[in-house]
């Protein structure tokens, strides 16, 4: 008398047989193809390949499409299938919006229990204990850090013996000829062009909008003059992947001006409407190709947006297009794109920092009003210093992930890259703000970023009295390494005295400012790459070659050698690299060792900061130990590119908000080198950070000149 | 490239064109969370969605409970494959028959031959050593009953110097109406891919959200199991390559699960000589499920041309029951299995369905002599889609060992995981764990921890309805015998029938009767369920107070039953419409006698004289006579003196 009986199984047999049924090729055209109707729409492992006969391309097969209908057959309850939150959502309030805290996040305690989440705001163990817990922990991240740097010169070899836990066992010599010309297309010729940066930062998106409102110009106006910009500075440049084409860019401004001209208000078109906008291209944009800089996302087009990419197209942003990055974010100087190499505006010769370069070198060359960034050890405020930006990178949990492709998931953060503090505030206000759709993403209540940032003819003689502020230590001592805590190596003379100039201008402008010191401060780069480089291994594992992307080698050498050769010709050395050294900090019988204890500096880390701006409201320090280098100048030594992330990779660890403002040039290139003065401030505190930004943006002695010129005579 | 060809593909598989949107979206039911953490301290999360699949389940002893709203199932192609492995190896076929490909030589294809398994951590560790002696000495009888008759003397002889030591990890997919991080529908038997959305595809940029309904499941069925529910636990990645596995990790739950330290009740069959049991449950956890590898072009793996996945599966939420290695027998560990099952469809959690991997059961069997504690080498068995074939597995398997063993071929015995062969009625070895898998598990980043508070603990314990073996007590406490125990309290279904007619107010013993004996083979005989027939609790009662009253005979109810089942027509309805009420007028009954006697005088005459043995042919007449109406007692008595009278 069983309840529930299996029935009706289907007869043998019955699956297996073939039949035709008939798709769109890439071309648009309907292609039959043979599937067995028990197993039809599979995001097939082999069977594609053969099915476009009419087209030479195959990728389009490799998944094979749903019918329209079966996706509209489980229509989304909670937003009606546009991400909007059905009235019904209830979001439980916690008791303190302000505090911030990390999945997976290790608090130590005197017994040494691990796995207490969350930090102690009071620290409970003896830090003389800690110290030296931590210390052995940086110790062996370091020398982590350092086998695999070495293992990567001396070959893969004695690493190879991962394979046996799911590793993609990588080559053993890097190829060179990953790069590849622009694969743009020149969106019309120019003969003049103004390589634009004002040399007084002004709100551009405010002045968009004053143009647009006072019919001065019109959007499609404005778009033609940055796409023409676009079209000639890309040769020089390489900011983009892709770029839109200026059908779908001036359609959008046309209908725009349509709206204005029907007498609609500009306010009520958003934000930021007609606003040429960047996106980095590891931020999925629905129909437009997303590859994150990699080849093993090459031609990948998204089915969705964003959640800030929604978000910014609701505002009424054009998306010019996507900006380049090292693959995956990984990396700081956007050479490890797979794709080409980005150039700094500031010196073509010199790299543009990363990894979000592209959006850095689009928005300083005025290709793009602002640009969409995202920022896991410094991927936003390492660009924006060396090309002379305001970078915000904003609390942990502050901007959805959604749409993001993932790196390393407690890291990541999406922020924004502009030409002043204005127009990063108006962008802020646009993406931030609780996501459904991302677990990690906080309720708190978005301010009005921008309410703070008074005209410089309001400000009072003193407008940061009563503001604490602490430059830390152990980033601008001149020390070769040898006193404690201090940085190792040093950092750029140029570099202290722009942020020393800058603290003292901070202080004539009412602040106090106080020296404070963080002994963990150097402890936080080898546990930073301990733990990215653990979740990239985790979140690069889908990259595999049966759904989407790349599919390499699976005719001849089966399952094993699809997985290898799709990894192997997709992924770049780079990525590899930290594939691997994840692998092995996650490995069996080195957990302990690696991730674990980084999680614990982690704690460390945050506790130290959290503490400092308990005391102050801001803490100063540079934003990279140099200026921007020279393209190539550390490609082969991965160690030194690391230490270039110091200054930034604890803001990551704590989850914290922080933002870059230029603050003086040195000696480089044509016209000097930009530098950036790095603000990190309490979560959630962007409106705070962004009102100290502004004040000192406004009132900086020192300015940034206008960019050499770009186009070669 | 222009936008029009932007839009003419997704490259994702998920969807075609521009005009159609894609859903994002969590679960329905996800988790309400909060968005930041309080003062420093790790995050709260209340729980206190509205809820939204809430059925009334009511623990009342006599009270009909609402159906589960699991639907029945519908067909089944589920070739149970073991699940949760690290993969193996892989070969390639050449050339396919009827390939029309253009440009030249056939296609080659994949061709995956097997999965391999992971450590099996979570059951490594030694046994409990003071449930395992206990339940060594009051199980081993049932040794001698096994049902497996081939290798019963063997199992038997086996039993007399050794002893297995068996454990079970038990995976039930839980009945919420979507998967366990997205939205999507987590029916069975939809067409392939056709439940799949970015995020269970594992689209670049997609992120987990916790369905509530799930966690809600898994806190009531961990209840169910007498488990301690942590108030914080965390996911994790178990990270491993295969095609069904989208993301390249498995989202489980490694070092704080859910629920710890539960226990399991068993009656053994009293065929099997019957005794109580104990199994410790030492964890339960959540997890999401992978897809399904389709081989194409055959049945199975063997011969097929090819290979396919489909990610339906993928994501639907799964709670893993990993057991103590506390069972001795193939039959405990199968009678252990039919108790989960029982309780989850008890407490409507799972339809517990084994053929459409509703349920499936990983064994680990290690042997050793009688009184040593070192633990035999353990290994696993996967691929049994019944209990009977679980136990006839852990049978052979155990067996196997003590052959090897009793020959000195202990080492021959290694740790790895076997596949049982239904067909040869056989273990084979499928994958060596020399090489132990690492899955090098980490905190799920994209997920926050669960905090469960304590009142919603206590609102899920609320729950929980009365549970086999309460039921399977009480029902004892009521006088029935442990066979009928065991029948009636087995299906959840027909039990709830059961108590719905004795609601009623019918006999506790006549009710157990009419529903394991006649109510029982009619439903066999149409391959009939409970729930298909259209007979109200309240008519069986009827029907059954009809008899008892003598308002129609015994024979008569037996006659209307089967119109009662199928059309659910009240009994007495029947009964009067058809003129079946028993005949008790005396009246009326001594005119039939009469008659009957009129109609024949021979044997009459041949009664009197002394063949009293015709009574039976008259009784038979007057009942011919009545239609089978007549009361028998008073009919008899009349008859008697009639007979007599003459
Ligand atoms: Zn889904």
């Amino acid at each position: 008398m069983a309840a529930i009986a299996a029935r009706g199984s289907v007869a043998p047999g019955t699956h297996h047989r073939l039949m035709h049924d008939i798709s769109t090729c890439c071309t648009g055209q309907e292609v039959h193809f043979r599937r067995s109707p028990g197993v039809s729409r599979l995001p097939i492992l082999a069977v594609c390949r053969r099915l476009c006969t009419l087209c030479s391309k195959m990728t389009p097969f490799r998944a094979v499409i749903p019918s329209a209908s079966a996706t509209f057959r489980n229509p989304c309850k909670a937003c009606n299938w546009h991400g909007r939150a059905s009235p019904s959502t209830q979001f439980s309030k916690s008791r303190d919006p302000e505090a911030i805290s990390f999945p997976g996040f290790l608090a130590i305690r005197p017994g040494g229990k691990q796995h207490q989440k969350g930090a102690h705001s009071s620290a409970t163990f003896s830090s003389t204990a800690s110290m030296a817990l931590s210390v052995a922990a940086a110790a062996s991240a370091t020398s982590l850090l350092c086998s695999i740097a070495v293992s990567q010169r001396q070959g893969w070899g004695h690493l190879g013996s991962f394979s046996s836990t799911g590793l993609i066992p990588l080559p053993r010599r890097l190829t060179s000829d990953c790069r590849r010309s622009s694969q743009l297309h020149v969106v019309r010729n120019v003969t003049t062009v103004k390589s634009s940066v004002a040399t007084k930062p002004a709100g551009a998106i405010r002045k968009i909008q004053r143009m647009l409102e006072s019919r001065e110009r019109s959007a499609v106006e404005i778009t033609e003059e940055y796409l023409s910009r676009v079209g000639a500075l890309e040769p020089s440049l390489h900011s983009f992947l892709h770029v839109a084409s200026d059908d779908e860019m001036l359609t959008q401004a046309a209908a725009l001006d349509r709206h204005l001209a029907e007498g609609k208000e500009l306010a009520a078109l958003g934000p930021l409407a007609g606003v040429p906008t960047g996106v980095k291209d590891n931020i999925c944009t629905k129909g437009m190709p997303t590859t994150a800089g990699s080849k093993i996302l090459e031609g990948y087009r998204p089915p969705y947006d964003a959640s800030v990419v929604k978000r910014i197209k609701d505002a009424g942003a054009l998306v010019v297009g996507k900006t380049n990055l090292d693959e995956f974010g990984m990396g700081s100087s956007t050479e490890n794109s797979a794709y080409f190499r980005t150039a700094n505006p500031w010196d073509l010769s010199r790299v543009p920092g990363g990894s979000s370069g592209g959006s850095a070198a689009a928005v300083a060359a005025n290709q793009c009003v602002a640009a969409l960034g995202s920022d896991t050890g410094g991927s936003i405020r390492l660009p924006a210093s060396f090309c002379g930006l305001v970078g915000l990178k904003p609390t942990y949990g502050r901007v959805s992930r959604l749409g993001l492709i993932g790196y390393a998931s407690s890291l990541d953060t999406i922020g924004v890259l502009a030409q002043s503090v204005e127009d990063a505030a108006i962008m802020m206000g646009v993406i931030s703000g609780q996501d459904i759709c991302d677990s990690t993403s906080s309720h708190s209540e978005v301010p009005d970023y921008t309410a703070g940032l008074e005209p410089l003819d309001s400000f009072s003689s003193k407008p940061l009295k009563g503001v604490r502020l602490g430059i830390i230590k152990e980033t601008i001592g001149e020390g070769d390494g040898l006193e404690e805590g201090v940085i190792r190596g040093g950092v750029d003379s140029g570099v202290i005295n722009a942020i020393k100039d800058a603290g003292r201008h901070l202080e004539e402008l009412g602040a106090t400012l106080d020296e404070v010191s963080l002994p963990t401060f150097a402890l936080g780069l080898p546990a930073y790459y301990v733990l990215a480089t653990s979740e990239a291994s985790s979140n690069l594992a889908r990259y595999d070659g049966v759904r989407y992307g790349l599919r390499e080698g699976g005719e001849d050498n089966g399952l094993a050698g699809m997985y290898k050769e799709t990894r192997r010709r997709g992924l770049g050395p780079e990525v590899k690299r930290r594939i691997l050294m994840g692998t092995y900090a996650l490995s069996a019988g080195y957990y302990d060792a690696y991730y674990k204890k980084a999680q614990q500096v982690r704690t460390l880390v945050q506790q130290d900061l959290v503490r400092a701006l308990s005391i102050f409201d801001a803490l100063l320090l540079p934003t990279a130990p140099t200026a921007a280098f020279r393209l190539g100048e550390k490609i082969t030594e991965p160690l030194s590119m690391y230490v270039g992330d110091m200054m930034t990779v604890n803001v990551n660890l704590a989850g914290l908000p922080a933002l870059v403002v230029p603050c003086g040039t040195v000696p480089g290139g044509p016209k000097g080198l930009p530098v950036g003065l790095q603000l990190i401030g309490r979560a959630f505190g962007e409106g705070q950070l962004l009102r100290y930004g502004h004040i000192f943006e406004q009132t900086a002695p020192v300015r940034l000149g206008p960019l050499p010129e770009l186009i070669p005579a | 490239m222009h936008p029009s060809a932007a839009h003419a593909i997704s490259w994702s598989g998920v969807q075609r064109s521009s005009a159609a949107s894609i859903c994002l979206c969590p679960p329905a039911e996800r988790v309400a969370c909060s968005g930041g953490a309080t003062g420093g301290q790790p995050r709260v999360h209340s729980l206190w969605g509205p809820p939204q699949q809430r059925r009334d389940v009511n623990g009342g002893a006599n009270r009909f409970p609402t159906r589960r709203q699991v639907p029945p199932p519908k067909g089944c192609v589920c070739d149970a494959l073991p699940k949760e492995t690290g993969m193996k190896s892989l070969s390639v076929r050449g050339k396919e028959e009827g390939c029309q490909g253009g440009g030249g030589g056939g296609r080659r294809r994949l061709l995956l031959l097997s999965r391999g398994s992971g450590a099996s951590w979570t059951t490594s560790g030694p046994s409990s050593s003071r449930t395992a002696e206990s339940w060594a000495n009051h199980c081993c009888r049932t040794l001698l009953t096994v049902r497996a008759a081939s290798t019963a003397t063997d199992v038997a002889e086996a039993a007399t110097e050794y002893e297995a030591v068996i454990g079970l990890e038990t995976h039930v997919q839980l009945a919420a109406k979507t998967k366990a991080f997205c939205s999507c529908p987590s029916e069975f038997g939809a067409e392939p891919n056709s439940n799949v959305c970015p995020v269970c595809m594992g689209l670049p940029g997609t992120l987990p959200v916790l369905n509530e309904k799930v966690l809600e499941l898994a806190v009531r069925t961990s209840l169910a199991l007498g488990c301690n529910i942590a108030r914080t636990s965390k996911f994790d990645r178990k990270q491993y390559f295969y095609p069904d596995l989208p993301k390249g990790y498995q989202i489980s739950q490694f070092d704080e699960p859910l629920a710890t330290g539960g226990h399991v009740d068993i009656d053994l069959p009293v065929e099997s000589g019957g005794g109580h049991c104990r199994v410790g449950i030492t964890r339960a956890h959540v997890e999401e499920d992978a897809g399904k590898i389709v081989y194409a072009g055959a049945d199975r793996l063997s011969g097929s041309e090819y290979t396919q996945v489909d990610l339906n599966r993928a994501g639907i939420p799964v709670l893993e029951i990993v057991s103590e290695p506390d069972m001795r027998t193939g039959l405990q560990a199968a009678e252990y299995a039919s108790e989960v099952q029982r309780i989850v469809r008890y407490i409507g959690v799972s339809n517990g369905n084994m053929q459409e991997g509703s349920m499936r059961c990983d064994v680990n069997v290690s042997v050793r002599p009688k009184g040593r504690a070192k633990l035999g080498t353990k290994v696993e068995i996967k691929n049994m889609n019944s209990f009977s074939a679980i136990q006839k597995a852990i049978d052979f398997e155990i067996v196997r060992q003590v052959e090897l063993l009793k020959e000195g071929k202990g080492d021959d015995i290694c740790q790895e995981t076997r596949l049982w062969d239904e067909g040869n009625q056989q273990t084979i070895a499928m994958r060596s764990k020399e090489g132990l898998a690492d899955y090098r598990y980490f905190p799920e980043p994209d997920l926050r921890e669960v905090v469960l508070a304590e009142e919603y603990i206590d609102r899920v314990r609320q729950t929980v309805p009365e549970l086999p073996h309460e039921k399977r007590r009480r029902y004892e406490a009521a006088g029935l015998s442990m066979k009928d125990v065991l029948v009636l309290a087995n299906d959840v279904d027909v039990a709830e029938y059961f108590e719905a007619v004795l609601a009623c107010g019918t006999d506790v013993k006549s009710a157990a009767n009419w529903i394991m004996g006649d109510v029982t083979a009619f439903l066999k005989a149409n391959k009939m369920t409970v729930r298909d027939m259209k007979m109200l609790p309240s008519s069986l009662a009827e029907l059954i107070s009809l008899i008892e009253d003598k308002t129609i005979s015994g024979k008569i109810g037996k006659e209307i039953l089967p119109e009662l089942l199928t059309t659910g027509t009240a009994p007495r309805k029947i009964v009067e419409a058809k003129g079946l009420l028993q005949i008790s007028d005396p009246a009326a009954l001594e005119a039939i006698i009469d008659e009957v006697l009129a109609a024949n005088p021979k044997q009459l005459q041949d009664y009197r004289q002394g063949k009293t043995k015709l009574q039976g042919f008259f009784t038979g007449q007057v009942m011919k006579k009545s239609g089978g109406k007549a009361n028998p007692v008073l009919m008899n008595e009349i008859l008697v003196r009639k007979l007599n009278s003459g």
